[in-house]
């Protein structure tokens, strides 16, 4: 390989339809960039219609009402929970960065099985346009849960929904199994498991989650199908059916999948903090053990989703209980970053505001977690506004600052141009600020009893909700910005060096943007991925 | 995961040709799987005698069978270790799917109706 | 990245570094995705037990409409075509492709004798009124003499239809799948060097015979 042309991966092959039929693993993660990218502006516009709707309580409908009804509320609603999470935070850091960086990361020329990865982008292209295809069928208003028996006898596209997201559960299991088998075989020599960049480390363990929940969601899904189809009754009472069975199928998977969402952020959020702060991670063992750690135990924590669904008050103290162990090693990443932090040359770039950020939200969102694990508590906030901040904070809070952090970190490698620095951390500062504006109000909401999901509410609930309607605009400009950035960057950045961050793992080794075979030469690895002086 | 150490296994093994089965031990194992189905068919027909006994019999055997083929005809016997575990792991996590929804539904306290 | 390169006559793709190498990374993804089956249709199992033991005696009913000779035969054919279709290998593996590939015809032979006794099965089932679910018809049952006792009973053929439906759609995948690994060898695609596709095919059959090792006693036997 030594006697590359020299060529990046973007100009090995001209024409788009090279792009549609290439199995380079760089090209494949810009694909689903620009897919991604797509489904986010569609579900942020949804986010803010659903925001504008709550600006003021509806007096009439000519005053304080945006949508048509209530019914056009709780589509606009689904529409948005579902393409956020099966579109975007699910596939996000793994489909986009990870397939990117996975094999640069560990000196690999490519994942493991290149065709299965061009293909999972077909099926999850295939799964999502299924999904927006429902929005021209007939709306559902289910919720991105689809619980039953609602479920079964709502809207008539339910189906159709369901079967695109099965489909997109398999471009999900696809897309773990090649990371899986790419981690475990395609290592360059000298690249042990433990000298793995911790980012290879977290999508490492989610791609274990994407292969080992996932198909548990596929069989609810064809359930639930034949449910609709041939009211097999299963997961309805009328028969004897059980509903909370459904529950305890659906969140096997989904809870699980929150892990697939924020996992992949912690790696993001190691990489930037080490990088940042030009030293050695604090505590390398612990953080990768511990993405391990809350991979395994998110099998066990499921039903702190039910506490009010009936089921039983064993259950109910079992699950509590493990749900609190999350807590721990989440606490050990947490921890080992601010140790890291800690008398280092802190860079406050664009990529490191959004790694501080993320901490900052993720904390709060992470206890607030550990709040709503006590099943007393949950109670009273089951439901509300509470929940609706807690998983923004983790969710919004967490993943997508770290996409957004991770974006610009690696934007050099991935397309050999700088982006404009001064830009970027405009966008942080309103997408910070803004998300804060949006959702803080909405935890004091929830403790007083907003009930979540509603297309209106009582007049003592319009001040906060006004604030939090205001914060979403300002959500909403940072992305612009951020935008803004990103196609300024493409099209005017200056070329970026190779290492523009003085980075130690592998990934900057090798030119901006890469060539078609990662490395000029094969790379031997002789030590660890952050050996900073 | 468990499986990571076995990576170095399997570059030692590089040359090493795969294993192959004896054509006699895959006429063993098929006739054993069908003298079992046999059994199964033996004991159902007789199962009035033993009724609480029946599905750990049925069942007893049905996983006897089981072992046959994932050890035989999926040659997991002879595959690297790193393929049983991860092939284990399958089972072990819808054994946690199973145990948790059956802790709730025989723990639940039958209400009547509030309303 | 898709060039490739001959290394003792395999095809090997760029990023593997040799024969080996890809093998047993192939075959890992082959293991993995089994793991995914066995998760997919352990659902099914966790949901039928959670049931069966809540309705024992609904269960009953419904299994004592199905005919465990049916069952029973069944079990042999996929026993049988599990063990041919190790031989498929195995023949592969010893330079033997001719009597590989008849030894794949007759597994694709006995997936198709398998899913003509489901046909005549199922189609018994729809002549007694017997559906899944909701559109079980208790007039046509009572018309062949076969009341219903629970009322609730569609629930088990709900079961039994998703249970065994799934299953026959492996069954058909995995018939068309050993029929491309077999037309593939006898084009000669495959050596004692080379034959993963047939191996992981392979599994997949297994998998399919596994499963209903398991379905047979649940559905037909325990009742």
């Amino acid at each position: 390989m030594g006697h590359s042309s020299g060529k990046s991966y973007i100009y090995e092959e001209p024409g788009l339809k090279s792009w549609f039929t290439s199995l380079d693993h760089k090209r494949i993660a810009i694909l689903y960039f620009v897919s991604v990218m797509f489904f986010f502006l569609v579900g942020g516009i949804m986010a803010l219609l659903l925001r504008l709707e709550l600006f003021a309580p509806n007096v009439s409908a000519n005053v304080g009402q945006v949508l048509k009804n209530g019914d056009v509320y709780n589509q606009v609603l689904t529409y948005h929970g579902a393409i956020m999470v099966f579109m975007v935070i699910i596939p996000g850091i793994p489909a986009i960065l990870g397939n990117f960086f996975l094999p640069l990361q560990i000196g690999a020329k490519d994942v493991a099985f290149p065709r299965l990865n061009l293909a999972s982008w077909y099926v999850f292209m295939l799964g999502a346009s299924l999904a927006i295809g429902t929005f021209f069928a007939s709306k559902i208003d289910t919720g991105w849960t689809f619980y039953t028996p609602y479920s079964i006898r709502t809207g008539s596209s339910v189906v159709m929904m369901v079967v695109a997201a099965f489909i997109m559960g398999m471009s999900s299991i696809l897309t773990g199994l090649n990371f899986i088998v790419t981690v475990h075989r395609l290592r360059a020599p000298g690249m042990t498991m433990f000298r793995m960049p911790l980012f290879t480390w977290a999508i490492y363990s989610t791609a274990v989650l994407q292969v080992l929940a996932t198909p548990v969601l596929g069989i609810t899904l064809l359930l639930l199908m034949m449910e609709r189809i041939f009211g097999v009754g299963i997961f309805d009472p009328k028969l004897g059916g059980d509903p909370v069975l459904f529950q305890h199928f659906f969140w096997f998977y989904s809870h699980p999948a929150v892990y697939i969402m924020i996992l992949p952020a912690m790696g993001v959020i190691s990489e930037l903090i080490t990088t940042y702060s030009k030293k050695t991670i604090f505590g390398y063992t612990a953080i990768a053990l511990s993405s391990i750690g809350i991979a395994a135990v998110s099998f066990f924590v499921w039903g702190h989703h039910m506490f009010v669904s009936g089921q039983s008050e064993l259950a109910g103290v079992l699950f509590s209980f493990i749900t609190m162990l999350v807590g721990v090693p989440t606490a050990i990443k947490m921890f080992n970053w601010l140790a890291t932090l800690y008398k280092g040359s802190i860079e406050f770039t664009a990529p490191m505001l959004y790694a501080l950020g993320f901490m900052f939200l993720f904390a709060i969102g992470g206890v607030t977690g550990i709040i709503l694990a006590v099943t007393a508590v949950d109670v009273h906030f089951h439901d509300t506004y509470f929940v609706v901040a807690h998983f923004h904070y983790v969710m919004v809070g967490g993943t997508l600052m770290a996409i957004m952090g991770g974006f610009y970190h690696w934007f050099p490698k991935m397309f050999g141009k700088m982006y404009n620095e001064m830009t970027a951390q405009l966008s942080w500062v309103f997408i910070f600020i803004g998300f804060n504006v949006t959702f803080f109000p909405q935890f004091i909401l929830g403790a007083k009893g907003m009930p979540r999901r509603y297309f209106d509410y009582v007049p003592e609930y319009e001040m906060l909700n006004k604030v939090s309607t205001v914060g979403s605009w300002l959500i909403g400009i940072g992305f612009l910005f951020g935008l803004y950035t990103i196609i300024r960057g493409l099209t005017s950045g200056p070329k970026a060096p190779a290492n523009p961050w003085g980075s130690k793992t592998l990934e900057w080794q090798t030119e901006s943007p890469p060539t078609m075979h990662n490395f000029d030469h094969d790379p031997i690895v002789t030590a660890g991925p952050y050996e900073y002086k | 995961m468990a499986n990571n150490h076995n990576h170095s296994h399997s570059d030692h093994g590089a040359h090493a040709e795969p294993h192959v089965t004896p054509l006699r031990t895959y006429l063993n194992v098929g006739a054993a799987l069908f003298v079992l189905t046999f059994l199964t068919i033996i004991a159902h027909v007789f199962k009035a005698h033993y009724l609480s006994l029946a599905p750990f019999i049925a069942f007893g055997i049905a996983a006897v069978k089981a072992f046959l083929v994932m050890a035989w005809f999926m040659h997991l016997k002879y595959d690297e270790p790193s393929n049983r575990v991860i092939f284990a792991l399958g089972f072990f996590f819808l054994a946690v799917l199973f145990a948790f929804s059956i802790i709730d539904i025989f723990t639940r306290v039958p209400q009547g109706t509030v309303l | 990245m898709s060039t490739s390169r001959l290394i003792n006559g395999v095809e090997v793709a760029s990023h593997f570094r040799d024969v080996h190498h890809q093998y047993s990374s192939n075959k890992e993804g082959i293991w993995l995705f089994m793991v995914t089956e066995i998760l997919m249709f352990g659902g099914l199992f966790v949901g039928y037990i959670i049931f069966h033991s809540l309705y024992p005696e609904m269960f009953a009913e419904g299994a004592s409409y199905l005919d465990w000779k049916m069952g029973f035969v069944n079990t042999l054919v996929l026993i049988f075509s599990s063990f041919t279709m190790a031989l498929g290998i195995y023949y592969n593996q010893v330079g033997q492709p001719k009597r590989a590939t008849w030894a794949l015809a007759i597994t694709v032979l006995c997936g198709a004798i398998f899913m003509v006794i489901k046909y005549f099965e199922y189609t018994h089932k729809f002549h007694m009124g017997i559906f899944p679910g909701n559109l079980i018809n208790p007039e046509m049952m009572a018309e062949h003499g076969h009341p219903m006792q629970h009322s609730n009973l569609g629930m088990y053929f709900g079961f039994y239809y998703c249970m065994s439906g799934l299953h026959g759609i492996h069954v058909l995948i995995g018939m068309g799948l050993i029929t491309w690994v077999m037309i593939r060898n006898m084009k000669g695609e495959f050596s004692p060097k080379y034959y993963t596709p047939i191996e992981g095919v392979g599994i997949f059959w297994h998998i399919v015979d596994l499963i209903w090792i398991f379905l047979f006693p649940l559905l037909y036997l325990v009742g």
